[in-house]
């Protein structure tokens, strides 16, 4: 055919001229770009580009402005476009959902899917996207996707339902969360996360997800923390598993019909990159040790986020980092790093054998009193055991947060808390025998709800031991398994002596760096969930993880796959036969060979255990200059020891349990130099990053928004330093000022 | 406290396994069952041994993971309690402790104590659900109002962590409880009555297909229950698939 009469597709001529499809259908819109329609496609003659081309036919810059320079949104040094749609804050969500390409449901049938892990963000996104017609393959390390650890969510998930009639609204919801994470998170994506709150639970409703109701059979809520409505859905402490259970079920509804594909047991230890695209996956057979090869049109990562970089934490023994870390070494910028909650209400480390820790749900911050005692000779004797808790008369009590925060009281946000009792133990008030707890006391609710139930029943007010019954009854209601949990581990009854607590890592705010179509700096690569970064800025408010990974998968993620993958509906099926399966499949073996092959003498945990105890004591609560410096020296330095001396029994191609946790603990050892170095770079404090350098006289953060608003996207360098690019922060909607809780 | 453990050790699911004998010295009171195991599997590794493979991973009695026929006892001797939140102050110094995996046809061991559970996967995927795609345009979650004792019930019954305490306490193997706990939230809701019937017939004939066995109510189920799912919802699924069947 002669070349002057060619027609182009909009997908031939964005890869003929290097830019984007977006790009090309702005130009026909403006009329740039001379287009006809056949067959409802649009179809462009090549004399109408000419004018854009070089004599060599490459394109003239100038002439052809492509969206990264018209973008003024991402700083000019900030390599990718955060994609955030122009329009009105509250139009955004809507307007591109309307503007980006759809692939059709006869094109899905051939595309592959990949997504990796299965809780609330996964298993959402594989049942959506396997409803919608895609092929889905789904990974997890777990027997079962029913286990991933979104089950232990216990407090519940935030929707902007307004049910209870206190003034909230979507706009209430966005403000919290980006107030909340202390203006570091993207407004654009948070609005979004929202907006599509209310849809969460009327979905999972229609799932049959038992939320708890009132005796009207209507959706109760109750109040968490940083919030002044009560805006969280619940299902008693097992919000997490019921949602989770939920999403697991709408999974195997698309396991049923065929259309997910599911791989439990199985590892993803590398990212295939074909042609510059995410086109598969690397994963081990935990049962079988065997590698295997999993192509796809896209890979999803929702592998969950990284606290287990602390080895104490509260997440399951098996989550890590390994999936995110693959892709980041592959392209995939990482994003605010040191961004960790730490949460104020766990259970306490007990012992030196001690292999993980026990949340005890927020919630319980709506009921329980956090107090240590006022005079130290108090905390003396209860450690001693000389004096009981319940001995310490009400004026001999400090209730530091009602006295620092009287606004908020004990419904503070998770850092403000977590601070507030670390400031109180390490002055001397702690309560046990290592003096890092506070008490958590539940007596005035007791007394409370009993005054109401027996004023209810037209019972004796005045009678102390009926109250005190009744109380402990409606206690029980709300909280009945956490308060068994705290008495399993702990041997102590929490209904006749408050619980001690103390902060402990939960939750990682920052993740892999992703756009406003959560795809990662790798095309055709993607993050939801806790893996990504951009909801939560430095904090994350309570129930608002619940409410985020189901968005990601089941709202946001599954529309705006189709915007990159109508462009791959003429691909065909990707064959695993491709020398880049077999170069990835390759480093994977080499990395777990060297494990087994390696004559050392300690145990992975032995290494996991010493960097979990640099990370907490020196890029813990509070950091400061010296201390990241010395740790990011010591992490090197046991680097070069795990490499050196790790034991790993066992052979590749077998069960190995030791060979897993050898692989993860040696991203965990990358990841956790790369979070000091992050927590250094960032001279201000902010939400869950707070270093002693920057705070008041009040010993409150002193957040820095003329040089830090931005996010901090690291880009690995292999062989060299980690380079630090920023995309810089702005806000439309909310006006930035000071956090203040008092 | 020192303890002698008998422990289970099978390489996979084609050789024999065998009852091991270790001496464990040391054990705290503080540290819970499978941190006992990993203090055990700490020795062994030290000794250039391989470790006891056992299945865990939230540790906090939710996520189902952990397993373990303790002394005769699926996930031990206190009541109401998964493996992973069994504390040593429950043992005595000196103490003799038998450490097996879940035995079931239907549990194929895959190594040391780690058995193959995903018979009940294939179970909730005949038919645990409901079918609803996802959409912005489901009505509205109060548009439906569920009398508070039936929400109750069905979280009850859903608060199943699918461990599979139920079929290893049973003589027979049986999967009612497991099956009847989803069949009995899903009928107890107004949203899983137009699928009632085709579901529980399918995951009841998936339950036998996968060789467990039948019900013969001595309860043990209920009893060794680490989330004390009650019996009350085999008898609610038997109503259920004779109703199903008369509908047929």
């Amino acid at each position: 055919m002669d070349k002057d009469l060619k027609m182009f597709s909009i997908g031939d001529l964005a890869e003929f001229l290097n830019v984007s499809q977006k790009t090309i259908r702005r130009h026909i819109n403006s009329g740039k770009i001379e287009s006809k329609k056949v067959g409802g496609v649009h179809r462009i003659p090549i004399h109408s580009v000419r004018k854009f081309l070089n004599p060599n036919e490459s394109i003239l810059e100038n002439d052809f402005d492509r969206d990264i320079n018209m973008d003024n949104k991402t700083s000019q040094s900030f390599p990718f476009q955060n994609k955030v749609p122009d329009g009105p804050m509250e139009q955004k969500w809507s307007n591109h959902k309307r503007n980006i390409n759809l692939v059709s449901p006869a094109n899905k049938r051939l595309i592959d899917v990949i997504v990796v892990g299965t809780g609330l963000a996964g298993a959402s996104a594989s049942a959506t996207l396997a409803e919608l017609g895609y092929n889905v393959k789904s990974f997890c390390f777990q027997d079962s996707s029913r286990r991933a650890h979104s089950i232990a969510a216990q407090g519940g998930i935030n929707a902007a339902k307004n049910y209870q009639g206190d003034g909230d609204s979507v706009y209430r919801l966005f403000y919290d969360t980006v107030k909340g994470g202390d203006y570091r998170s993207r407004e654009a994506n948070v609005h979004r996360l929202a907006e599509v709150s209310t849809n969460i639970i009327d979905q999972c409703v229609a799932q049959g997800v038992p939320f708890a109701r009132d005796y009207g059979g209507l959706l109760d809520n109750r109040s968490f923390g940083g919030v002044l409505v009560s805006r969280t859905f619940y299902a008693k402490g097992q919000t997490g598993q019921q949602l989770l259970l939920g999403a697991y079920s709408a999974m195997n509804r698309q396991v049923n019909r065929g259309k997910i594909k599911m791989y439990t047991r199985h590892e993803m230890l590398e990212l295939v990159i074909v042609d510059g695209k995410a086109r598969g996956i690397i994963a081990r057979n935990l049962v079988s040790g065997k590698l295997e090869r999993h192509a796809a049109h896209a890979v999803v990562i929702a592998s969950g986020g990284y606290g287990n970089v602390f080895f104490l934490s509260t997440n399951a023994m098996g989550s890590n980092v390994t999936a995110a870390w693959k892709i980041h070494k592959k392209g995939a910028y990482f994003a605010n790093p040191c961004f960790t909650q730490i949460h104020p209400t766990c259970i306490p480390v007990s012992g030196e054998n001690q292999s993980k820790l026990t949340l005890m749900s927020e919630s319980l911050r709506n009921d329980g009193r956090i107090w240590v005692p006022k005079n130290k000779t108090d905390v003396k004797k209860i450690i001693e055991k000389k004096l009981k808790p319940t001995d310490i008369k009400e004026e001999d009590r400090d209730y530091y947060l009602e006295r620092r925060y009287p606004a908020f009281g004990n419904l503070v946000p998770r850092d403000v808390a977590s601070r507030a009792a670390k400031e109180r133990c390490d002055a001397g008030y702690g309560v046990n025998k290592t003096g890092e707890a506070v008490y958590l006391d539940f007596y005035s609710a007791i007394i409370r709800y009993g005054k109401e139930q027996a004023h209810t029943k037209g019972l004796d007010e005045n009678n102390k031991e009926l109250i005190e019954k009744l109380g402990k009854e409606i206690i029980k209601q709300k909280y009945g398994n956490l308060f068994e949990m705290y008495e399993k581990i702990t041997d102590e009854n929490p209904y006749e002596t408050p619980m001690m607590i103390y902060p402990a890592v939960h939750y990682t705010m920052g993740g892999v760096w992703v756009d406003y179509n959560l795809m990662t700096t790798i095309p055709g690569c993607y993050a939801i969930g806790e893996a990504n970064f951009s909801d939560h800025g430095a904090n994350r408010l309570g129930a608002s993880a619940l409410m985020q990974g189901l968005a990601d998968g089941y709202f946001v993620l599954p529309y705006t796959i189709g915007d990159y993958l109508s462009s791959d509906i003429r691909t065909g099926k990707i064959s695993t036969d491709l020398p880049e399966f077999e170069v990835a499949e390759k480093e994977a073996f080499d990395k777990l060979n060297y494990f087994i092959q390696n004559k050392g003498s300690k145990p992975v945990d032995y290494f996991h255990k010493k960097l979990g105890r640099i990370m907490w004591n020196k890029c813990g609560m509070s950091r400061n200059k010296d201390e990241l410096l010395e740790a990011i020296s010591e992490i090197k330095k046991l680097k070069e020891d795990f490499y050196k001396n790790v034991f790993v029994p066992g052979e590749l191609f077998d069960f190995n349990e030791e060979l897993a946790k050898a692989g993860r603990v040696a991203d965990f050892l990358e990841l956790g130099e790369l979070f000091a170095k992050d927590a250094l770079e960032r001279e201000e404090s902010c939400g869950g990053h707070f270093r002693e350098e920057h705070q008041t006289k009040e010993g409150e953060a002193l957040r820095d928004d003329e040089n830090y608003n931005f996010v901090s996207a690291w880009q690995f360098k292999e062989n060299s330093e980690p380079m630090l690019h920023k995309e810089i922060l702005k806000f439309e909607s909310v006006k930035l000022k000071s956090r203040s809780y008092k | 406290m020192k303890l002698n453990l008998k422990i289970w050790r099978q390489k996979n699911n084609k050789s024999k396994g065998m009852i091991h004998d270790y001496v464990l010295d040391g054990v705290e009171e503080d540290m819970s069952f499978l941190e006992m195991l990993d203090y055990l599997n700490n020795k062994l590794l030290n000794e250039g041994k391989e470790p006891v493979a056992f299945d865990h991973d939230c540790r906090e009695g939710i996520c189902g993971s952990c397993s373990l026929f303790i002394n005769g006892v699926a996930h031990g001797p206190e009541k109401g309690t998964t493996t992973c939140q069994l504390h040593m102050r429950k043992f005595k110094d000196g103490e003799t402790v038998y450490v097996e995996p879940f035995r079931a046809k239907a549990f194929p061991v895959i190594k040391d104590l780690i058995v193959d559970r995903s018979s009940f996967d294939r179970i909730q995927q005949a038919g645990a659900y409901i079918s609803v795609n996802t959409s912005g345009n489901t009505q509205d979650a109060n548009s439906i109002p569920i009398p508070k004792q039936n929400a109750d019930e069905a979280f009850n019954a859903a608060t199943c962590i699918g461990c599979g305490a139920c079929v290893a306490s049973c003589k027979n193997s049986s999967a009612m409880l497991f099956t009847s706990a989803k069949v009995s939230q899903f009928s107890l809701l107004p949203q899983g009555q137009v699928e009632r019937e085709s579901r529980v017939l399918n995951m009841v004939n998936q339950m036998d297909l996968e060789g467990f066995g039948a019900c013969t109510n001595t309860g043990a189920c209920e009893a060794q229950c680490p989330k004390g799912i009650s019996v009350k919802n085999i008898a609610r699924m038997n109503r259920e698939y004779i109703m199903a069947n008369v509908k047929k």
